[in-house]
């Protein structure tokens, strides 16, 4: 997928300004927090789970290669096939290296944020073969030549009234004077028009929210039945998956899908948790007769060793989104790429650089909601400032900033000029604001100035104060 | 691709700043997969009796929109499939798992249900299994897929039907995943488990919950609770009576 990260700033403006989309993300901001906060009020263990959930995901990656290595050889004993991908390009190239060995022409997919990564559907729509998407959000933006907007509900920058005129530009063969008014009727009509796809599919494409070492075995986890439906009735099903979702038993995995549903949705469990080992076997009457893992890396096995290793115990919950005060007010889109939020903006400049996504770990306020959410407790605002200094580190920030945090440290490690220069700032700008006690705009302080009033100091320096109640 | 795959390891130990793991760690890499460690377990369901736990099961159930119905002999099944079918005016047509487990039911009491064994195709419109196992923690069915349980049935009609023996609710996953072993079925896995929990719903369009986005719009459960039928055998067998 193209990035547009480089334009955040634009993009968050064009986002504050999008009525549809204020109205779409206020009713996920109040939404997801609320049922989270209920499912998690009723699980007593919901802490030590958390603490289970980092302990086993940094065992992982600790031992990433030999988990790797036995996953792949138990996947293969039960008849699974593996695929190897370091790039998007070489993950996109084995999928249709299997779609064409099978002849073929449609294919339907499950929610997959990898094969969103690697621009999977465009590929494919490139060399002929026609990608299905299934997962009701994911289906819309289809439609609709958009990226997903959050990772695990894909179209919440939609409202209904847009979806409602999507579908009738897109299924013209439909009565044009059917009601389309409530939601209820998009999915019905979402369901009829998707069933003969799913019915009609080659291979069905569905990523995986774990791989289990220990039985070679993929995990998804879903709410339609999308993902089920489309593993299940094609001779083929390729698992679009990345190497940090292995886990090693099935005891782990449960764990971790006990944190994840709470997490994400604030469900106790989500309505499909589906173990997947390999093909049909002898005497089944239905399933795949093929199945496939692509397992991408793609600078995940780069970021092991580094700031950024606890990134990878990510599992795609999108609590962080759901709690973010700036996903909340701009919307995923501004983020300019696949993962928005806080954990985009940590992973983003890991997978495509600094250069290109140096603005989104500097769009938070670091109000640390997004840690304190976290099922595997990554600390999102500390990777954040991590990529801060390296953005500052490779002089990628603009020099205005740049000059400005260089006078500002030269200050700041010399106290008795600091404080100097402290306490005669606050008594000038006391003295100065002492008429509103406010100031509607302030030399070089615009950016803070143009969306609101900056309080006058009252005329001490905090330091100063405290030196004199200490004597 | 073989290159592809060394590359990719060899990166992941550069990172780590190591080579391949050394014996030692081996043995407590595998040590630690023999063990099937569990980790931990919420005691809302662990901590419960047998009665209160298939309680808990069909609370929970209920409570992601799976309707319960508790019935105490096998014969009494039929009867409250065809009542389920009648109430959600539905036809009496099923097809239902070629599962010798389904097999001790009398379906012959109620002649008029029409039952077709095997995997469900696209004009199904109900299906009929049964279970692996119950799990109370989340009201959430184990089904795992088979010569005779296949995977089309919970997903391709718009009505799934699931008889559960009261014997099969276990406290966790965990336990539900222990019968898989005891059972003389642990590795290799089946190809499919589903874990089940209510009926298929989304909620993309403005966060509202629609039941039956592309799974079944229904999940009836028909509990089979003959535990309580040593108590109630007279009205049992009246019942059963009744029925014909």
């Amino acid at each position: 997928m193209l990035a547009t990260s480089r334009n955040f700033k634009a993009n968050a403006r064009a986002g504050l300004a999008d009525d549809n989309l204020q109205k779409a993300l206020a009713l996920a901001r109040t939404g997801f927090p609320l049922r989270r906060s209920l499912a998690v009020e009723r699980l007593p263990e919901f802490e030590a789970l958390r603490e289970s959930g980092r302990s086993i995901k940094d065992h992982v990656l600790a031992h990433l290669d030999f988990y790797l290595e036995l996953y792949e050889s138990r996947a293969v004993a039960a008849g699974g096939k593996v695929h190897w991908a370091s790039t998007a390009q070489e993950a996109c190239a084995a999928v249709l290296q299997i779609c064409r060995s099978v002849g073929a022409r449609t294919v339907t997919k499950g929610k997959s944020m990898v094969a969103e990564e690697v621009g999977l559907n465009d590929f494919l729509e490139a060399n002929g073969i026609t990608p299905v998407e299934t997962d009701l959000g994911e289906y819309i933006i289809q439609l609709r030549e958009e990226p997903p907007s959050h990772i695990i509900a894909p179209a919440i920058h939609l409202i209904k009234e847009q979806v409602a005129e999507t579908f009738r530009a897109e299924h013209s063969a439909l009565d044009p004077a059917r009601p389309l008014v409530e939601p209820r009727q998009m999915c019905e009509e979402a369901r009829a028009m998707l069933r003969p796809r799913f019915l009609a599919a080659d291979v069905g494409i569905t990523g995986a929210n774990f791989l289990v070492a220990e039985t070679g075995s993929s995990i998804i986890v879903t709410n339609e039945g999308n993902g089920d439906l489309t593993q299940t009735l094609p001779r083929v099903h390729i698992v679009m998956t990345s190497i940090e979702k292995v886990v090693p038993t099935l005891e782990d995995a449960v764990t971790l899908m006990r944190l994840l549903a709470r997490s994400a949705t604030g469900q106790e469990f989500s309505s499909y948790t589906t173990v997947s080992t390999g093909p049909r076997q002898p005497g089944d009457l239905d399933g795949p007769e093929q199945y496939h893992v692509v397992l991408l890396d793609n600078g995940r096995s780069a970021l092991l060793g580094t700031d950024f290793q606890d990134m990878l115990r990510c599992i795609r919950c999108a609590a962080c989104l759901n709690h973010c005060p700036v996903y909340a007010a701009v919307g995923g889109h501004a983020y300019g790429w696949v993962y928005p939020g806080p954990m985009g903006a940590v992973l983003t400049p890991s997978l495509i650089g600094i250069e290109e996504a140096g603005h989104l770990p500097n769009a938070s306020t670091f109000c640390g909601r997004c840690e304190s959410v976290c099922p595997v407790k990554i600390p999102l605002p500390k990777m954040m400032r991590h990529w801060r200094e390296r953005e500052y580190a490779q002089k990628l920030s603009p020099p205005v900033y740049r000059t400005g945090l260089s006078v500002w440290s030269w200050v700041a490690r010399r106290p008795a000029l600091y404080h100097a220069f402290a306490e005669l700032a606050s008594r000038v700008l006391g003295w100065a604001g002492r008429g509103r006690g406010r100031f509607r705009s302030l030399p070089l302080a615009n950016g803070w100035t143009t969306v609101r009033d900056m309080p006058a100091p009252e005329g001490r320096s905090f330091h100063s104060l405290w030196a004199e109640r200490q004597r | 691709m073989t290159q592809t795959r060394e590359r990719i390891l060899a990166g992941i130990r550069t990172s780590l700043g190591r080579g391949p793991p050394d014996a030692h760690t081996l043995a407590e890499l595998r040590s630690r997969l023999a063990a099937r460690r569990r980790n931990v377990i919420p005691a809302r369901a662990a901590a419960l009796d047998e009665c209160d736990r298939v309680d808990l099961f069909v609370a929970m159930a209920e409570e992601v929109q799976t309707t319960v119905a508790r019935v105490v002999s096998p014969a009494m099944v039929p009867e409250e499939i065809a009542r389920y079918l009648a109430a959600e005016n539905l036809a009496a047509e099923i097809v239902a798992a070629p599962d010798p487990g389904l097999d001790a039911i009398p379906w012959e009491i109620r002649p008029l249900l029409r039952i077709r064994r095997g995997r469900a195709g696209a004009d199904d419109k109900v299906s009929l299994t049964a279970c692996h196992a119950a799990i109370a923690e989340t009201g959430t069915l184990m089904l795992i897929s088979g010569r005779h349980t296949p995977t089309t049935l919970n997903f391709l009609p718009e009505t799934h039907i699931v008889i559960v023996r009261r014997g099969q609710v276990v406290a966790t996953y965990e336990d539900a995943m222990d019968r898989l072993c005891a059972e003389g079925a642990s590795r290799p896995l089946p190809r499919v488990i589903n874990f089940i929990t209510g009926p298929s719903r989304t909620a993309d369009i403005e966060q509202h919950i629609e039941l039956g986005a592309h799974g079944p719009r229904r999940l009836h459960i028909v509990l089979l609770d003959e535990a309580q039928a040593t108590e109630r055998v007279g009205e049992d067998e009246q019942r059963g009576a009744g029925g014909q």
